[in-house]
This record gives C-alpha cells, structure tokens and sequence, in this order.
C-alpha cells in the first residue's frame, strides 16, 4: 500500500512543541464484529456473555480433519457495511492464512484476507465541532479496505496460580478489519471517526457497536512530522476499546514522539499498548519481534465469488446512513444543521427524534429531543438507551402542548414528572388539574381582579407598555400556570388599553 | 471359515445377498485373519473386534429383511487418517496420542451407511507424510510380497501402506485410503492390488487428518478394478462441511467396466520415460499399451512438457499446506504434551516428541518457502508450475484423448530400511514422480497390476481421466487386468 498525503496542512490541528510545530498523522484499523447469529466459518452462536467455552464447534477447537465453510450472513454484512462506506466492492476475494502460535489460536493460523480483501477504497465523510460559532466542519477521510477474518480466543490469567485457561468462545467469531488511510491529523479527528464509523455500523445494523463489549476496538497508526515534511515513522498503538482512550492514547504517544524527535532521538518503529490507568503508551514489540505470518491463500476454501446482482439487491436494502438522514432532516424538516448533526450522531437519537417526530411538527420535535431530552439524559449520566421518557411520551407532552391543554412550562414540569415517575402525560395532566385555563371568561375575571388591585400599576402601564408582562405574571400566578398565557397577554393588554 | 477371506466384495455381495454366508461369519473369518497375521504385517494400528461384530450382526439383520445396502455386511480396513468415531485417529503420529474423534468422517459415514463393516484402523506414513510406511509412529508394515527366493523384508509402499498390505493379505475385504501425491497407487503397485485417487472434490475431506488441503483426496484400494468402483461409488459424494467437494452425480462405476474401448484414444506421454528406469517397467508400459491397441483403443503419442517441474513444485506446495495444517498439534486442547517452563517451551517440547523426522523436515520445508522473501520464489513459482501441469492435461485431453496411460511407479517395492531411501530423502520422494502429476493438476488417476518383474515383484500401469471421469479409469484399467491377469503373492504367513 502506499502511503498518499491528501490532506492540506491546517495550522489550526498544529500542536506546538518546544523547536517548533507538529503534525500528526493517524491511520486506524479497527475491528468491528459483524452482527451475525453464527461465526464466520462454523455454525457455533457468537452470543456474548455465554459460559466459557459453550459456543465453540469442531470447527473452531481445530480439531483434526475439520473444514471451514463460508456463513454467507457475513459476507452479506460485509458487503452492507462497504457499500455504507462508499466504497469498491470486489466481486471476488480470497482468504488467506495468517500463521503463528498462540494459546487461544486453535488452527494455528487465522483466517483473514491479505492481498485481495471483500472491499476496497471507500471514505466516511467525519464532522468536527460544533465550534464556538455552533458550526461544524466536515472532512472526508478515505478508507483503504474493509476484509473479512476471525477473531481469536481469549486467554485467562487470573484462575489458576500457574497455568492459564482458555476461552474459545470468541474463537472464529467474524469480524471487519476496517483500515483507513492516513488522512486523520488530531485526536479529535481520530475521536469522530471512530464515532463516524460507528454510527454508520449501527445504522447499517452490521455491528453493534458497543466497544465495551469488545465489539468494536481500534489499532492506532500514530507518526508526527514538522508540517509539509513526508511521513514520520509510526507507531501502532494496538486494541484501543473505548473513544476516550483513543483520544488520550493518541495525544500521549504524539507527545512523546515530539520529546523523542525534539531531543534529537529517532522513532522506532513498534508496536505498544495504551494503559488507561496511567493514561500513557508503552513497549509491546518492536519491528525486529515482528512475526513472519506466512501469508498464503487458504486451499480450504475458494475464493469468495458473487455477483453484480448479489450487491444490487444488498444495495436496494440498505437503510437511510447519517449523512443522508442528516440531508433530509434539513431539507424536509426545516432543522438547522447544527440540530440535524446532533440527532444524526447515534442511531439510537435518530429513531428516537423520527418516532417521536412522526407526524408532528419536525423543529418543536428536534427542540424537545435536544433541549429537553438530551439535556436530561446528560445531565444524569444516561445513554439514549436509558431513556425512562419514551417517544411516545415525549410525544403526547408535545401534543398537550399544541392542543394547548398545556403551557411550555406546565409542559416542562410534565416532562420531569414523566421522567421521574413515569406513566401517560394525558392522564396525568387531568388527574392532578394540570390542564390549562381556556375559558376566557374565567381568566377575564382574574385579570380585572389583578387590575382592580394595582390601580397604580395600571396607570403607569399606559405609559411603560412593558408593565403588560408584570399583570400577565400575576394572572398566571393567580391560575397557578394553569391560564393559557396567549390568552392572559391579549386580555391583559385590552383591558390595560396598550398595544 | 478363513476360507471366506478369498472371495472379493463383488463375490461376497452375492454370496451374503443369496445366504451363502452371514455377514457375521464373514466378518469372522477376516478377524481371526487378522489375529493371526497382524503381528507379522503391522497393517492395523487398532482391530475394533467388537465394534466389527456389532455391525456384522446389524448387516445380518438388513440383509434378512432384505433392506440390504450396497455394501451391507463387507468387512473393510480404514487408514489412520480418517476419523472415526470414538475409535483410534492419530494419522500414525505420536503428537495424537489417545485422541478420540467425537465425530466420524464424511467418507467412513458413507460407508457405514452403505452397510460397511469396520475391522480396525490401518497402519499409514506418519501424517501420510511418505512413500514407505517406515515414516509411522507405530512401525513400518510388511509387504505380504517377496522377492522369488528371498526372505527380505519389502515395503508395501505409502502413505497407505497398511491399507495395501491388508488388501494384498486378505485381512480386509478393500480399504480406504487417501491420496496426496501417490498415496494410493504407488502402495496399489507395489502390492498388486488396484488403487484409484478420484478427481479432486470427489469425495469430501471432512474429518480426513489433512496433510496438504488442495491435494489430498480419498479413495478406495481393493483387489481388482470392480471393487474398487463399488467402494468409490460408496465414498464419493458431495458435502456441505467440505466447500471443495463438488457438486457431480456419483454415476454406477461398476457400469463401466466390461465396455468395449474400441475408438477411444490413449494417451503416451513421452516425458514419463524417465532416466534409470528399470527396461521391465519401459517393457511392462509397452506391453500395456498394446493390450489397448488389441483391445481396439488407438494409440496417440501426447506431450507432457511440464512433468518435469511437477516433482520439485509438489515439493514446495505439499509441505507449505502441511506446515500450516500442523500448526493445530501444539498441545494445547488434545494429544500429545510435553510440560514446558513456559507455551514457547512447551509448544517445543511437545512438536519435538511428537512429529516424526519426515514430518518436521516437511514442516521446516513448508516453513521456509512460505517466509517473506521466498514466498514469490518458491510458492508463487510452485502455483504457476501447478497452472502449467494442468494446462498440459486440458490440452491432451481437449485433443481428443480419452484416457492417459504411464507407469505407476518407477520401480517395484524396495526393502524395509533400505539404505539408499534413508541416506537420500530425495530418493524416497522420486517414487512419486509419475503420481503427483495427476494431484498437481486435480485429475483421476487408477494404478492397476500388470505384471510381475524379474523377481517375481508386481508393477502397475496408471491411467489418467478427465476431471469426474473415473467411470473411464475403471473401464480402461478393467482392459489391463483382463490381458494382465490378477496378482496374489504367495502365502506364506
């Protein structure tokens, strides 16, 4: 592969070292199970959370004379995910064998894909921001392939006081190498294209996502150079889970590159692990440990062949990705494009702002989810997952509200009682009299009570028009909110004679 | 009862079907066969006495209702290589040592489910890694022939020499066996028994202990042409686990044996005539193919160009898939392990005691040619090597040629720790040079008796088909038995 500059140095990602500025340059391959009942070569259940060693078939122990046989589940959520990626589908691959010797490696070798990978060249367009403007910057970051290969069993140190025991249930679990090019040049950038690509994954529906689980985990490409040189050499920072880390373990090994290369050191080439504890990068192995993994096509297998219409009927399939969604919510909803990237992030957001969307106003829709909701969510510590609001609730707060049996703020409070304790706005709002006052003869008689009191306040409002708010107050107050504050204004403003 | 031992499957078929005898006193005989004669053969590494009564009596039970099937109640040999369920799979290696399958092979399945009877696991070179038998953990096997006048000891050939010398023995009625570069024909030549590799994906691969994936196929040995059609018609079938396997109707090969070869046209490759071949295998060739010329078939001179490379291309391609198919006997989840200080040492402790020295030269070949720096000299050469072998066949073949007709061997069976194949593993290896062409290029290839040398030692003629046409293999090498005549050595165990 070689290696191609394609962005323009941008001084506004420049980090300053001690001599001068610096560059970073990112590539990742991340790892992303493919969401598929059964692994990628057996037909042993790829459930997470099992027994130890209760999902491994023949297949996946390597036990003597087993073969294996291509699930097509994968290859289809393969071929999704690249064509989500914008990218070349190759209509033939081959698998390849990559061998070394490792505990929790049955065969001895894993099965992956080397020279000729399911899907080539793609991109994933990244959105950084909001910045101080509320605006967001979108950048195109090329991918370099996406291919198909195993995962490996899991190795436990921590029962036995001198062996270690093995878990296969990963073993041949199948998974999407997702290689990028070199293009990311700040953590940040590195920081939302993972969470770019992760959204695209879960949209497609062709990995979960959830990188606490191990679903998802990045190998990080990191060099530093001084801007407009060539490329630095890199280091690989291996099985960074968690977007946070990413971030942090880019930011630590950039800085200690520039100490090394300020201090008129060299970067060796190497592969190291990120420490979350002690938030740094260290030593795994250098170039010289590297293995020989002795590539060479798997004659277990054939290599994979489809064709035009196996991808045409995947294509026809595929659902709405973020970019796109984001096109709609703006063109065909009338959101900002601050709003539609926020609800467009996560998947999960999304389906919950078009659930609760369908069918009402689009902008009051987006407000309650961004303000209301999200806000709430934040401030509590909870994934959209969490949400103890569902659409529907949320929904029929917002339909009180244009039925104007409620108030904005009356409507707040809803939302806070729904959230603490749950159950139907509707029904609520009836049984604890929450329901706004609409009959205008009642809030008549609250309004003169209010001007017949302040006889001064009166007076003075003929001159100062903006007193009108101070008797609107009292009136709401005097109802205990529950007045329709349209009506409170304009009979208050009649009966003052202001305009 | 021994005397039940002489008849061959075709024979026993009829006369178990007419109640002449039982499966069981059938599977008697070839048990006390086998009791008596295995100490002095070493062809069968386990005898599964009761396992072989177990299914006899079932057989008697088909062939009494008369839901017999098509071989209900044949007592057969299987190669280590296979695996068969809770019964002795170790490939003839130490590293898998007490190593039980919980699963038994696609091609024993079939078999089984044909009404096969099994007697016991048979004797192989250790990972079929050999042209000898002298490569098992367990002991070479004796070939039950001699040279006239001699009493010295001769190799059955390999891998599946235990398969061969049982047949040639009649300590089984046929045998499975497998194929990677001359498996079964050079032990079927060096044995006067009939042998034949079927195209590769013919028969499925799963559960057979692979040694090089894209080479390696099952078949049968037996002791003449029509058995061996009736035990691969019983084999060969299409599998869902193996993706290799293809998708053909398995025709009645038996069918095809009796019809007339007038009009077809066998192929002489001139490259097979090889320097120091001994003048009575150029002889043996000759006479052959003036059987076909007798027989009405015509003669066509053809070229070969690439045989020569197909040895040393074999060389590379065969050890590189083994290195990698032997990387799973690490010690870890089954047979063998040497306890180590640490995985590292225990890993090399264990693949030290428990492969055999032709295993780990082929792993260290294999190892080699696959490194970075040699994978385009040698792999990539060795794969563009095999893509010429094959064109040469397609061409012979697209010119009209029916069957291709070569020695099976270059030489008849040589001693047990013969000098010369232990100085020179090279020497060993050119056993299988007219052999490998037929797995290099994924063909059919029979090896059937025909004739005796000098010393009183049988040869074998191959013939080689179109990919699927076997049907052709059986008819034309049925035409070399009839001029040729059976082979049974003589008895004197």
């Amino acid at each position: 592969m070689s290696l191609a500059d394609t962005r323009t140095p941008d001084p506004k990602r420049f980090i300053p070292g001690a001599t001068g500025d610096w560059e970073i340059i990112i590539g990742m391959e991340v790892h992303a199970q493919v969401t598929s009942n059964a692994k990628l070569f057996s037909g042993a259940s790829t459930e997470f959370g099992a027994e130890p060693n209760a999902n491994v078939s023949l297949v996946d122990a390597a036990m003597p004379g087993m073969l294996p046989v291509i699930n097509q589940e994968c290859v289809r959520q393969a071929v999704r995910t690249g064509l989500g990626l914008k990218a070349q589908i190759n209509k033939r691959s081959v698998f390849d064998r990559k061998n070394y010797f490792f505990p929790d490696l049955p065969q001895g070798y894993q099965i992956s894909q080397y020279k000729d990978p399911i899907v080539g060249e793609g991109t994933i367009v990244i959105s950084l921001g909001p910045d101080k403007k509320g605006e967001f910057e979108d950048i195109e970051i090329g991918i370099e392939r996406l291919h198909l290969e195993q995962d490996a069993g899991k190795s436990m140190h921590d029962q036995h006081p001198t062996m270690s025991y093995i878990d296969l249930n990963r073993s041949g679990v199948a998974l999407m190498e997702i290689v990028s090019k070199p293009d990311l040049r700040s953590s940040d950038e590195a920081k939302a294209y993972m969470t770019k690509l992760r959204a695209i994954v879960r949209y497609l529906g062709t990995c979960d996502g959830n990188m606490e689980e191990g679903s998802m985990r990045a190998d990080v490409n990191v060099s530093v150079r001084r801007p407009g040189e060539p490329f630095g050499t890199r280091c690989e920072i291996k099985n960074v889970n968690s977007i946070r880390f990413i971030g942090q373990a880019i930011e630590h090994e950039a800085r200690r590159q520039i100490a090394i290369l300020e201090d008129g050191g060299t970067i060796d080439q190497e592969t190291r692990l990120f420490d979350p504890g002690k938030g740094e990068t260290r030593a795994m192995r250098s170039k010289e440990d590297a293995h020989d993994y002795r590539y060479f096509p798997d004659p277990d297998l054939l290599p994979l062949e489809f064709d035009d219409a196996f991808v045409a009927e995947l294509a026809a399939d595929l659902p709405e990705l973020p970019d796109d969604k984001k096109e709609r919510l703006i063109s065909s909803l009338g959101l900002s494009a601050y709003d539609a990237s926020i609800l467009v992030s996560d998947k999960a957001i999304a389906d919950y702002f078009e659930a609760v969307a369908t069918g009402r106003d689009g902008k009051t829709a987006a407000n309650w989810v961004i303000n209301n909701l999200l806000g709430k969510l934040n401030e509590t510590g909870h994934d959209i997952e969490e949400t103890p609001v569902s659409p529907a609730q949320l929904g029929a707060i917002i339909d009180l509200i244009k039925a104007g049996d409620i108030s904005g703020s009356i409507a707040k409070e809803l939302f806070e009682i729904v959230w603490n304790e749950g159950g139907d706005p509707a029904e609520i709002v009836e049984e604890r009299g929450m329901k706004q006052v609409t009959d205008t003869g009642a809030i008549e008689a609250e309004v003169d009570k209010v001007i017949a009191a302040n006889p001064d306040k009166a007076e003075q409002a003929k001159e100062k028009p903006n007193l009108a708010g101070w008797f609107v107050g009292q009136v709401m107050k005097a109802t205990g909110g529950k007045a329709n504050p349209q009506a409170v204004n304009a009979l208050v403003r009649q009966k003052l004679g202001v305009e | 009862m021994s005397d039940l031992t002489k008849f061959t499957i075709a024979e026993a078929r009829e006369k178990l079907k007419g109640g002449e005898f039982t499966a069981s006193e059938l599977t008697e005989a070839y048990l006390t066969a086998i009791d008596a004669a295995n100490a002095s053969f070493n062809a069968y590494v386990e005898v599964t006495h009761d396992h072989a009564r177990e299914m006899a009596k079932a057989s008697d039970e088909k062939l009494v209702k008369g839901e017999a099937g098509a071989l209900e109640g044949i007592p057969l040999g299987i190669k280590d290589l296979y695996a068969t369920r809770g019964v002795h799979t170790q490939a003839c290696s130490h590293v898998l040592d007490r190593f039980l399958p919980h699963y038994e092979s696609t091609v024993t399945a079939n078999l089984w489910a044909d009404g096969a009877v099994m007697l016991g696991k048979l004797n192989m070179d250790e990972f079929a890694m050999g042209s000898s038998n002298e490569t098992s953990y367990y002991g070479p096997v004796l070939n039950p022939w001699k040279s006239r006048g001699s009493n010295a000891e001769l190799v059955p050939g390999g891998s599946s020499g235990g398969s061969a010398a049982s047949v040639a023995a009649h300590l089984c009625a046929g045998a499975t066996a497998t194929d990677t570069g001359g498996s079964i024909r050079q032990p079927a030549a060096f044995t006067g028994t009939v042998g034949i590799k079927p195209t590769y994906g013919r028969c499925s691969r799963w559960g057979i202990v692979a040694f090089a994936s894209s080479l390696d196929q099952a078949g049968p040995i037996a002791r003449d042409v029509r058995d061996a059609a009736i035990m691969l018609k019983s084999m060969a079938s299409v599998d869902d686990r193996d993706t290799t396997s293809v998708d053909v109707p398995v025709p009645d090969y038996e069918a095809a044996i009796g019809k007339s070869v007038k009009g077809m046209k066998i192929g002489i490759p001139k490259e097979y005539r090889v320097d120091g071949m001994p003048e009575e295998i150029d002889a043996l060739w000759k006479k052959g193919a003036e059987w076909f010329r007798d027989a009405g078939a015509e003669l066509v001179d053809i070229s070969l160009p690439h045989t020569k490379y197909a040895l040393p291309a074999y060389y590379i391609v065969a050890p590189a898939e083994a290195s990698s198919n032997l990387a799973r006997y690490d010690g870890v989840r089954y047979g063998l392990r040497q306890e180590g200080s640490d995985i590292i040492d225990m890993y090399e402790k264990t693949r030290a005691a428990g492969f055999g020295a032709e295993v780990k030269r082929r792993v260290m070949i294999g190892t080699y040619v696959l490194s970075a720096g040699y994978y385009d000299a040698y792999y990539l050469r060795a794969q563009k090597v095999r893509t010429l072998i094959k064109r040469d066949f397609e061409q012979a073949f697209a010119a009209g040629v029916d069957a291709i007709l070569t020695p099976a061997t270059p030489s008849a069976a040589f001693g047990i720790a013969d000098q010369a194949m232990a100085a020179d593993p090279v020497k060993m290896y050119l056993n299988d040079v007219f052999t490998v062409t037929v797995n290099m290029a994924g063909l059919p290839g029979i090896a059937v008796p025909a004739g005796l040398d000098g010393q009183g030692l049988p040869l074998g003629l191959q013939l080689i088909g179109r990919p699927f046409d076997e049907e052709t293999l059986f008819q034309t090498a049925h035409v070399i038995e009839q001029a040729a005549g059976r082979f049974e050595p003589d008895r004197w165990w």
